[in-house]
């Protein structure tokens, strides 16, 4: 289906959710030049209110809200965009060679994983991250390591379901390689699941690199971060000042979006799945 | 005489892409009482729908969009919901195909016969243990006193029928709808399912609709058969008038799918071995063996059918031909040289020359792959085939293979079962094999379908010179496609020899059995049947 008509088809919560994530996508890549000021720029008075000079009002420096939180949808979509994909990978790459080749790299990788998922991930990333450091790289790194356990357990689920399919042994009579069955037999018909998962993924993976930014160990300042902002507003509560309100609920928007496309993604997939 | 069930002009659509479409055409059908109606057709024939509208229900996605259900004297089309539930299970009884789908696996077998009775306020749960035993008794059920208490996991496919049709007979009620119920069975426990019901629909004067693709089975028990196709119906009658005097083109078709398919024709001309099976043994966990030195030999362009019911380890047979169960003991010989008992130490070549075809066509094709990409791999994978010769090869299997063109560009997902099993025989085909292992691959399509591979496969044959093994269950399908037949059951092999010898004057008693147990097209088969067992 043309991807017009199933714009066509989609219910009223999906067109919202796609509106959301184009609104986010546009101002993440155009945030250098929509923006009115400098991302660090300080240009107010310390929580100077809304007005013509700032959409938004200032934060806690006087810089302005509005330009902080188009780079801060810049800096940390952008962020865990990668870590995502990072995390997929090595998940994806991990749960089908668990599935397909079984045995001991089965055992080996899933314990792997159960320890790994026993522990909080907030936890264990502030543990992890206070010892290596918290450089771009390094964060990147953790983070997507914790998170593709997820993704090894569900790409695992999913390969082995495939796996004892005909068509796959089908394959496998042939002589083909393991490799190349993961790649044409098994992953195509993962996707559909996969994708979903992905999105979810990513709202988590967003929300984690906010909550560690405001603990303190996620992007330094004066890098622009939602979580961060949050962090560095929380005390305009206490003069009745709704500066960091914009930030959290800016996280709550995005993830609301992008939710809404899943569950739609979701619902269309389980029809396919029921056509077979 | 007014009828038990009368139907007028019954039309049911389904829901396709937005659109509502008819499933069933103006469908006129009445049961009297203590008649049994056989409803005859392919898939999508309507069947099952009209069986299931006469209780008042419909599957989710389709409606009743007109006509007129009348049971004993109530509408049910104007009836409420409730007074419909009221109907179902207590005067009204559905059996439907599948009896594992159909019982909850968590409780006892007889609970679940009481709780129709209970549930509905017919009777008290003591009563219902005794009807229930009752019922199983004249069942043939073994040990009916107690086989209620197990689970439905503990009894076999046939027995866990039959405890369905007593679950149905529960409250005794006036009309049951047999949904297919033994389409899924072996043929030698569907004789004993279609025993136990008609000693009970006879017994007690319960009208029945039998709904069925196979002709030969519905004559056994139906006084009246209707024939339909895609929602129409195509003739009705009594069953002995249909039998011996078929109107309409279709049924004669579907008379002559069955009883008169032309033998094959084989010259008797000694050829090489393309594969021997010496003393092969083998196993899936220690100490039971699910192939017990099983020998045969394979002659090149020829084909050997391999016979038995679930459990006999046919499968297992071609697993261990192709090398993916290693065998405890034995060999496997392809054209002279013995092959490695494991996949992983075969040589392509070797892997090319033996290619399988599985029973179903809905997982036996990647369902995200086009036809160009699943025949084109083989292509490419054996011969290297550049992409402009895979395209003219490709092309040239789908004509081999009764395709169109265009189908080239399709998904699995927009082909008929038909179709798809062609695809699968092109795939086959696509990498010049000598032996070809067909692992039931007509038993998941209907009979007509059926035939038309069987005629296409033997084309192929004698074109390519190509050897077949052909695993099936279905002794009609082993008259028309075998040179010679290897009967096995429990992993052994009781009897083989050439097709003729087999078939007209078996020696092993099993091999009688299996072949007595076809159902003919003739309604006094069974009684005959059961009769001449009941004197041995």
């Amino acid at each position: 289906m043309g991807s017009l008509q199933l714009l066509k088809r989609s219910p009223l919560s999906a067109r919202i959710g796609i509106g959301i994530i184009l609104l986010n996508a546009v101002a993440a890549l155009f945030a250098p030049l929509i923006a009115p000021y400098g991302e660090s720029q300080v240009v107010g008075d310390v929580w100077e209110p809304s007005s013509s000079k700032f959409l938004l009002g200032a934060d806690q420096l006087g810089r302005d809200l509005f330009t902080r939180l188009l780079y801060g949808a810049r800096n940390t979509i952008s962020l865990a965009l990668l870590i995502t994909l990072l995390s997929f990978t090595i998940g994806i790459i991990g749960g089908f060679f668990a599935a397909v080749i079984k045995g001991w790299v089965d055992q080996f990788l899933s314990r792997i994983v159960d320890i790994i998922m026993a522990i909080p991930t907030l936890i264990l990333a502030l543990m992890v991250l206070s010892i290596v450091g918290i450089s771009i790289r390094d964060l990147i790194w953790v983070i997507a390591l914790l998170d593709s356990t997820r993704v090894y357990r569900l790409s695992r689920a999913l390969a082995m379901d495939i796996e004892v399919m005909d068509y796959v042994e089908a394959a496998r009579l042939r002589g083909e390689r393991t490799w190349w069955v993961m790649r044409h037999e098994i992953l195509p018909n993962a996707l559909p699941p996969l994708v979903a998962e992905f999105g979810l993924r990513f709202c988590f993976v967003f929300l984690f690199i906010s909550s560690l930014s405001f603990l303190g160990l996620g992007l330094q300042p004066p890098t622009a971060d939602w979580g961060g902002m949050v962090r560095e507003n929380a005390g305009a509560i206490t003069f009745g000042i709704l500066t960091p309100l914009w930030p959290a609920g800016m996280i709550a928007f995005l993830t609301v979006g992008v939710n809404l496309i899943v569950d739609w993604f979701l619902r269309r997939t389980s029809e396919l799945r029921e056509e077979y | 005489m007014i009828n038990l069930l009368t139907v007028k002009r019954l039309k049911v659509e389904a829901l396709d892409e937005g659109q509502w479409k008819p499933i069933v055409n103006n469908i006129d059908l009445y049961v009297d009482r203590g008649e049994v109606l056989g409803l005859i057709g392919e898939s999508g024939a309507g069947k099952s729908t009209i069986g299931l509208a006469t209780m008042g229900y419909y599957r989710p996605g389709c409606r009743i969009a007109s006509g007129s259900i009348v049971f004993d004297g109530m509408d049910i089309m104007a009836a409420s919901e409730e007074e419909r539930r009221k109907l179902r299970g207590v005067r009204i009884a559905y059996v439907a195909q599948s009896a594992a789908a159909s019982f909850n696996p968590a409780h006892r077998i007889i609970h679940q016969f009481a709780e129709v009775a209970v549930q509905h306020g017919v009777m008290k749960f003591s009563e219902a243990e005794r009807k229930a035993k009752d019922l199983y008794r004249r069942l043939f059920l073994p040990d009916p006193e107690r086989i209620g208490y197990r689970y439905p996991h503990q009894v076999s496919g046939g027995q866990l029928q039959r405890a369905m049709v007593a679950m149905a007979m529960a409250c005794r009620p006036d009309l049951i709808i047999f949904d297919e119920p033994t389409t899924a069975l072996d043929v030698t426990t569907q004789i004993e399912v279609l025993a136990a019901i008609k000693e009970v629909t006879t017994r007690f004067n319960t009208a029945a609709i039998y709904i069925s693709h196979d002709l030969a089975v519905v004559v056994q028990l139906a006084d009246r058969i209707m024939v339909l196709r895609y929602g129409n119906l195509v003739e009705e009658g009594l069953s002995r008038d249909i039998l011996n005097n078929p109107r309409q083109e279709y049924t004669r078709r579907l008379l002559s799918a069955r009883s008169t398919r032309e033998a094959r024709q084989t010259p008797g001309k000694e050829s090489d071995m393309v594969l021997e099976v010496q003393n092969l043994s083998a196993s899936y966990t220690k100490g039971v063996k699910v192939l017990d030195r099983i020998s045969l030999k394979v002659r090149r362009g020829k084909t050997v059918a391999v016979v038995g019911e679930s459990g006999s380890g046919k499968t297992s047979l071609a697993r261990a031909i192709v090398g993916l169960l290693p065998p405890i003991e034995g060999k496997v010989i392809f054209s002279g040289r013995e092959l490695s008992p494991e996949l992983r130490l075969r040589d392509r070549d070797s892997l090319r020359r033996i290619q399988m075809i599985y029973q179903m066509p809905d997982v036996s094709l990647n369902p995200r792959q086009k036809v160009r990409k699943i025949l084109g791999r083989p292509l490419s994978f054996y011969f290297n085939m550049r992409a402009r010769e895979r395209e003219k090869r490709i092309i040239e299997l789908l004509r081999m293979t009764e395709l169109p063109e265009k189908f080239i560009d399709r998904y699995p997902g927009e082909l008929s079962g038909g179709e798809k099993q062609r695809v699968c025989i092109a795939r086959a085909l696509a990498a010049n094999p000598e032996l070809i292992i067909c692992d039931e691959v007509t038993s998941a399509l209907d009979h007509l379908v059926a035939y038309e591979i069987l005629k296409l496969l033997g084309r192929l044959q004698t074109e390519l010179g190509v050897s077949y093994v052909f695993i099936t269950h279905d002794l009609a399908t082993v008259r028309v496609i075998s040179d010679e037949i290897v009967v096995m059951l429990q992993g052994r092999v009781v009897e083989q020899g050439e097709r003729q010898e087999i078939l007209v004057s078996p020696h092993h008693e099993y091999t009688e059995l299996l072949l007595s147990s076809v159902p003919e097209m003739d309604p006094d088969w069974l009684n005959g049947v059961l009769e001449r067992r009941r004197a041995s």
